[in-house]
């Protein structure tokens, strides 16, 4: 009978087996690290040891269109240098991005080459992030003064050495439907936008395409996009002529409150006077007026491949001067390519490094197809450039760029951004007065001002 | 014919060690990925450990917590994570035991409603974000939509008025987890005996009397596994939030986990976070001690 008879059961694994079979499993491992030898990313992680000396690694946030433009342009660098291995990895935009930049530079393993937007830099090269650059070793690639934009090349110095190499200008913008601006009389005979500048004929221009749409004149986005409300506020302030929000790094308020509560007034009345919705997320702001339900959209020049995808018939400019006590202004950022200090110079790997940030500038054409205004002047002022329709026509806002304050709490996504951009958002929906804006500005601004700063 | 005898157990020393033996590999995850950066919030929170610089930095004392506990945008999120809590909660335990008793009476296509009620928990949070922001959009969404039917001529906007920011999200997250709580009462449905069923019916017990006398009082112990796991959850929340308005309009829905994001990863102020995360964690420390306590003494009073 079968069942009588008992199963042995299965002798249990002796210590030393086991150990033997963890040694053997480690030992393989080991082997695959090894085998795959110090060219593996993943084992140079884990040992340390530097990559080697041909391959690249290079960091950067873009998605999207912006990710298909930068990877045509890392392909012109492969196809030029082939003895090099360049390494690209994309992070998500904004704060994981930088995150993993900082920890990864603290921890000696940075990439060779990052991207990273200006209005960061002054935190990052104060937390002693960034290898600071030479002139003579920039001037060796052929990257001189003369041939950068001024502006992103002034803000890509710190402590009156440069720190990075600025790739281009993004500043905050005005887009406008063309058929419904014609149909509002808003063209001119050259099929150009008719003056907007002004208080007055801002909104005059937007009730005109309000009619045109039965909807809404303008959109701007509001709800989640603290920081669109910022370079909105951020925009009018400095045309008021504001000034500055914080000194020092961010350790003292600056703030004028009666610029910001002028700014503000303005902001409310756009929203008051019901020319633009007063609740609109991003997304919502461009189908706004890619469906025809607005002829005016205030968005950053990253947004023009996203309405040209709408296929629908559309021009950008700059945003428009709505006060004139001050030179114009509009809220901007760059990006720029930095080097992340590396633990010695053998990892550094300077001129591997320059070049390729070089190559990146040749390729300005491409980068600014996807909406930035180039900071390499010889693709600024090629004819190539000036043919790009419409990115040659907000060109010019470029010159009245400001960037963020200068803070460690400010920047690109940052808690200034949030803070400000709140307020702001208060107001424009009318939950809070103009005045009591801008104090609850200064107010909040004081508070992050009087913490210890983590650089 | 040779005679097949069992193995004699050949040491017991190999038995001893087995256990352990298989814990080992779990309990070395434990201790580095979970005690490990416990010990580390706990030692960071008295000092000013920066993002942008390595090592712990300067000692700070106790100024992390006596500045966190003055700080009104911590005392203004854990009130919003606390709402938050309240909205979903409520919804979440009396509806998913409404509808696992409502779906149990089912006999004929009884999956089907199990499957519809479980099958949006299965989707991932940023889908489920998604979904929602194109829902509640201004303008353009389905909900402005829908309400306008109904007669109201401006309706608010969802994620964009600060009044009803929180209900939307609450709203979303009812019905993207209500499946979890609707399992967990479908199968303490099951262990009610059939016959307290019957008895109840002979002794004249009509279906209503059935479910509040009989039914309910027997899933109290699921109930209070549904509500303590259900608080837990809803105090962490992140995501949803995150994603579908990022702590906004104006910081109304500003959760504490993303107060602990946002100064330890945005800001960088690492030792002032993890004094925010280790509040946070006595919080739903208490709260679940609470519970437990006030459950165990209506058990023993019953």
């Amino acid at each position: 009978m079968r069942d009588r008879i008992p199963t042995p059961s299965p002798p249990a694994p002796s210590r030393r087996r086991v150990l033997r079979g963890g040694i053997a499993l480690g030992a393989a491992g080991a082997a695959a690290l090894t085998a795959s030898g110090c060219g593996s990313t993943l084992a140079q992680g884990f040992t340390g040891g530097a990559p080697s000396p041909s391959r690249l690694n290079f960091w950067n946030p873009f998605t999207g269109g912006d990710g298909e433009r930068m990877l045509a342009m890392q392909d012109a660098y492969r196809a030029a240098h082939r003895s090099t291995e360049l390494k690209s990895a994309t992070f998500l935009w904004g704060n994981p991005y930088y995150t993993k930049l900082t920890l990864s530079t603290l921890g000696d393993r940075p990439p060779q080459v990052a991207v990273v937007h200006l209005s960061k830099l002054p935190t990052l090269a104060e937390a002693g992030l960034l290898t600071e650059l030479r002139t003579d070793d920039l001037a060796r690639h052929g990257l001189t003064e003369d041939k950068f934009d001024a502006r992103p090349w002034r803000k890509s110095q710190f402590g009156g050495a440069p720190h990075a190499v600025p790739l281009d200008t993004h500043p905050f913008v005005l887009f406008f439907r063309t058929d419904i601006a014609e149909k509002a009389g808003l063209l001119d005979g050259q099929g150009q936008l008719v003056d907007v500048d002004g208080p007055d004929a801002f909104i005059d221009a937007l009730r005109a395409a309000k009619e045109v749409t039965g909807a809404w004149g303008g959109s701007i986005a509001s709800v989640k996009e603290a920081s669109m409300q910022f370079r909105l506020f951020w925009s009018l302030y400095r045309q008021v002529g504001g000034g500055d929000l914080v000194a020092d790094q961010g350790k003292r308020v600056v703030v004028d409150t009666a610029a910001a509560a002028e700014a503000l007034a303005y902001i409310r009345r756009l929203s008051q006077e019901k020319v633009i919705p007063a609740n609109t997320d991003g997304k919502g702001a461009i189908t706004l007026l890619t469906t025809g339900k607005a002829g005016f959209l205030m968005d950053g020049v990253w947004q023009a491949l996203a309405v040209r995808s709408a296929k629908v018939k559309f021009d950008m400019r700059p945003l428009p001067r709505i006060f004139k006590d001050a030179p114009y202004a509009c809220a901007a950022d760059s990006h720029a390519l930095v080097l992340p200090k590396a633990p010695d110079e053998k990892a550094q790997r300077l001129d591997l490094s320059l070049g390729f940030i070089a190559s990146m500038l040749h390729s300005s054409k491409l980068w600014a197809e996807g909406g930035h205004v180039p900071a390499w002047l010889p693709t600024q002022r090629s004819r190539a450039y000036k043919e790009l329709v419409p990115q040659s026509h907000y060109a010019t806002a470029a010159d009245g760029a400001v960037y963020d304050p200068a803070a460690w709490y400010g920047g690109a996504g940052s808690t200034m951004q949030n803070v400000v951009g709140d307020a702001v958002t208060s107001v424009f929906t009318g939950e809070t007065s103009p005045t009591a804006g801008a104090a609850r500005l200064r107010r909040d601004l004081r508070t992050l001002a009087s913490r210890p700063a983590p650089v | 014919m040779a005679t097949t005898t069992a193995p004699t157990p050949t040491s017991s020393r190999g038995d001893r060690w087995a256990g352990p033996g298989m814990l080992l590999p779990f309990a070395l995850f434990y201790l580095v990925f979970l005690v490990g950066p416990l010990i580390y919030t706990v030692v960071a929170g008295f000092f000013e450990t920066s993002l942008l610089k390595s090592g712990l930095g300067d000692f700070a004392g106790l100024s992390n917590y006596t500045a966190v506990l003055g700080d009104a945008e911590f005392w203004r999120t854990l009130r919003n994570t606390l709402w938050f809590t309240v909205l979903t909660t409520v919804p979440l335990v009396l509806l998913s035991l409404a509808l696992a008793l409502l779906a149990d009476r089912f006999v004929r296509g009884r999956w089907f409603f199990r499957f519809a009620f479980f099958a949006p928990f299965v989707l991932p949070s940023a889908v489920v974000s998604l979904l929602f922001m194109f829902i509640y959009a201004d303008q353009l969404g389905l909900a402005q939509e829908a309400v306008k039917w109904f007669g109201v001529d401006t309706p608010p906007s969802w994620l964009g008025d600060p009044d009803w920011a929180m209900i939307s999200i609450a709203a979303a997250t009812v019905w993207w987890t209500i499946g979890f709580n609707f399992v967990l009462y479908l199968a303490g449905l099951q262990d009610v005996p059939r016959e307290v069923h019957e008895a109840a019916a002979i002794d004249g017990a009509g279906p209503w009397q059935r479910i509040r006398h009989v039914v309910v009082p027997m899933l109290g112990r699921t109930t209070t596994l549904v509500t303590v796991l259900q608080v837990i959850a809803s105090l962490k929340v992140f995501d949803q939030i995150y994603m579908m308005t990022a702590g906004g309009p104006d910081g109304s829905t500003r959760s504490s986990l993303q107060l602990i994001y946002d100064t330890g990863f945005v800001e960088g102020r690492v030792g002032y976070a993890s004094t925010v995360s280790l509040l946070l964690f006595v919080v739903i420390l208490l709260v679940s001690l609470v519970w437990f306590a006030l459950v165990r003494r209506a058990e023993k009073e019953s």
